[in-house]
């Protein structure tokens, strides 16, 4: 499956906004991911593509764009 | 024999400008030196818990044993097993000595607790955390020499900022090249001086001149509408300024001695008053105490919660995890009931936001958003949270029960 093409519909579904053209605005900073967000986020890559990514793993400044999500999400796959 | 409070005067910046020195140049020449590190380490902590004070050095030592032996431990069964139980039992343990301190005056009529010294609570956060990133795997290479240099590095040992062992061990495995380090020099030097300002005359100026004076007057004045009178108002405006002048104070000295030292330990405040909502309040307000809440709290019963379907609507799962999460915070502070109450009304006020954030975000369109409100959602935040800290200094208890 296209890692990229799933992170991005997570995060649609997430946000409830297409995010596929600011790839590197700060989710965090616009309000659109916080706490509760990269939980649902880290529990939907999970069961999307099967990466377990442990709470203590998650470093805001490493997931905090789209680009930086998907970057991510392809290493532990 | 010589003690000092961290930070507490004069004489402790002088010893602390001489004790130093050699390591700079040292680290400006690409050297540490451990042996110094350390002996320095042991002074200060020596001029904070001997004395008069052993009492509470004695506790510190038995204490930090104590957290070694279960975080060693714990690294030590974690290589081969990896049992819930096991996990849950060895966080409990480690936090038992702060419950403990932390309960026992609520229930022995205010007495402090003979296993308590200055910095237990701040402690109890570092050892926490490096046991659930043990559990997690991400903190594999578990060192009992890196652990004690994380729990008593001094310049933070009182009352943080709450520092990472991944990130602390990082800085204190290398040695930062001479253009960074100028650099950070320039700015310990820079927070050290700003934390003079802000410690040693405002937070005089509002703690020790003005707020007693305010006490008195609200204590004369009660008879009112549930006590309440002007003083009173005063004295919450009086005693925000003095809790941040005082604590952001002393999280400078704490981040400016780390930097002179070539450790980038986090910073704690960063600009809290202008912010727009009680959300960016805790990104901006004692930065690493509330970092430390949302990972190892707010996202792991979130986390759990999520994965055991407990509820059924994310909402839900956010709003209880919020009050739970906050609810801690307030036991964390201390077992009194304005404590407790002032760790609701965050958690409450957090849910109240969430909810209006999640309402403007639905409805876009309708609702301005403009510098007028902007400057009106910012009034707003500081004075809701002057509020929390009227409860938080337990002036309504002296008003209402003394």
């Amino acid at each position: 499956m296209d890692i990229k093409a799933t992170v991005l519909q997570i995060l649609s579904d997430l946000t409830g906004n297409d995010v596929s053209g600011a790839m590197d605005d700060n989710l965090f900073d616009s309000g659109l991911l916080d706490s509760m967000g990269s939980v649902q986020l880290l529990l939907q890559l999970q069961s999307d593509l099967g990466i377990n990514v442990p709470v203590s793993e998650f470093e805001r400044s490493e997931w905090d764009t789209p680009n930086k999500i998907i970057a991510k999400a392809e290493s532990l796959a | 024999m010589l003690t000092f409070e961290p930070y507490g005067n004069p004489t402790y910046f002088a010893l602390l400008g001489v004790a130093l020195l050699p390591l700079m140049i040292g680290i400006l020449y690409g050297k540490r030196s451990r042996l110094y590190e350390t002996l320095i380490s042991i002074f200060f902590l020596v001029l904070t818990f001997g004395g008069p004070k052993w009492t509470q050095g004695v506790a510190l030592i038995i204490y930090i044993l104590y957290e070694v032996a279960l975080t060693w431990g714990y690294a030590v069964y974690r290589k081969q097993h990896n049992s819930g139980p096991v996990f849950f039992m060895t966080v409990i343990l480690s936090i038992l000595p702060l419950t403990i301190v932390k309960v026992t005056p609520a229930v022995a009529n205010g007495q402090a607790s003979l296993i308590g010294f200055l910095g237990v609570s701040y402690l109890s956060f570092r050892a926490v955390q490096t046991i659930m990133e043990t559990r997690d795997g991400t903190l594999k290479d578990y060192q009992v020499m890196t652990f004690l240099q994380f729990m008593l590095f001094f310049p933070t040992i009182s009352s943080g900022p709450i520092d990472r062992y991944r990130r602390f061990e990082a800085d204190y495995r290398s040695v930062p090249d001479r253009d960074k380090y100028l650099g950070m020099i320039q700015k310990g030097v820079r927070y050290i001086f700003v934390g003079f300002l802000y410690k040693f005359i405002l937070a005089y100026y509002f703690g020790t001149i003005l707020m007693p004076k305010l006490q008195i007057m609200a204590m004369n004045s009660r008879g009112g509408f549930m006590d309440l009178s002007w003083p009173v108002v005063g004295y919450m405006y009086c005693y925000s300024a003095n809790l941040f002048f005082d604590f952001a104070g002393y999280s400078l000295f704490a981040v400016g001695t780390s930097y002179l030292m070539g450790i980038e330990t986090p910073m704690n405040f960063n600009q809290p008053w202008r912010s727009p909502n009680i959300k960016d309040f805790w990104n901006r307000w004692h930065i690493t105490l509330s970092f430390w809440f949302r990972d190892f709290i707010y996202m792991r019963l979130v986390f759990w919660f999520m994965k055991h379907r407990v509820f059924k609507k994310p909402t839900t799962t956010a709003n209880v995890t919020y009050i739970i999460n906050m609810l801690v915070m307030g036991f964390w502070h201390g077992v009194t009931w304005y404590y407790i109450t002032y760790g609701l009304f965050h958690g409450v006020a957090l849910v109240i936001n969430d909810a209006w954030l999640r309402y403007k975000k639905k409805h876009r369109q309708s609702i301005p958003h403009n510098g007028f409100t902007q400057v009106f959602a910012i009034f707003l935040t500081a004075n809701m949270v002057c509020f929390s800290f009227l409860i938080f200094s337990g002036l309504l208890d002296k008003l209402w029960f003394h």
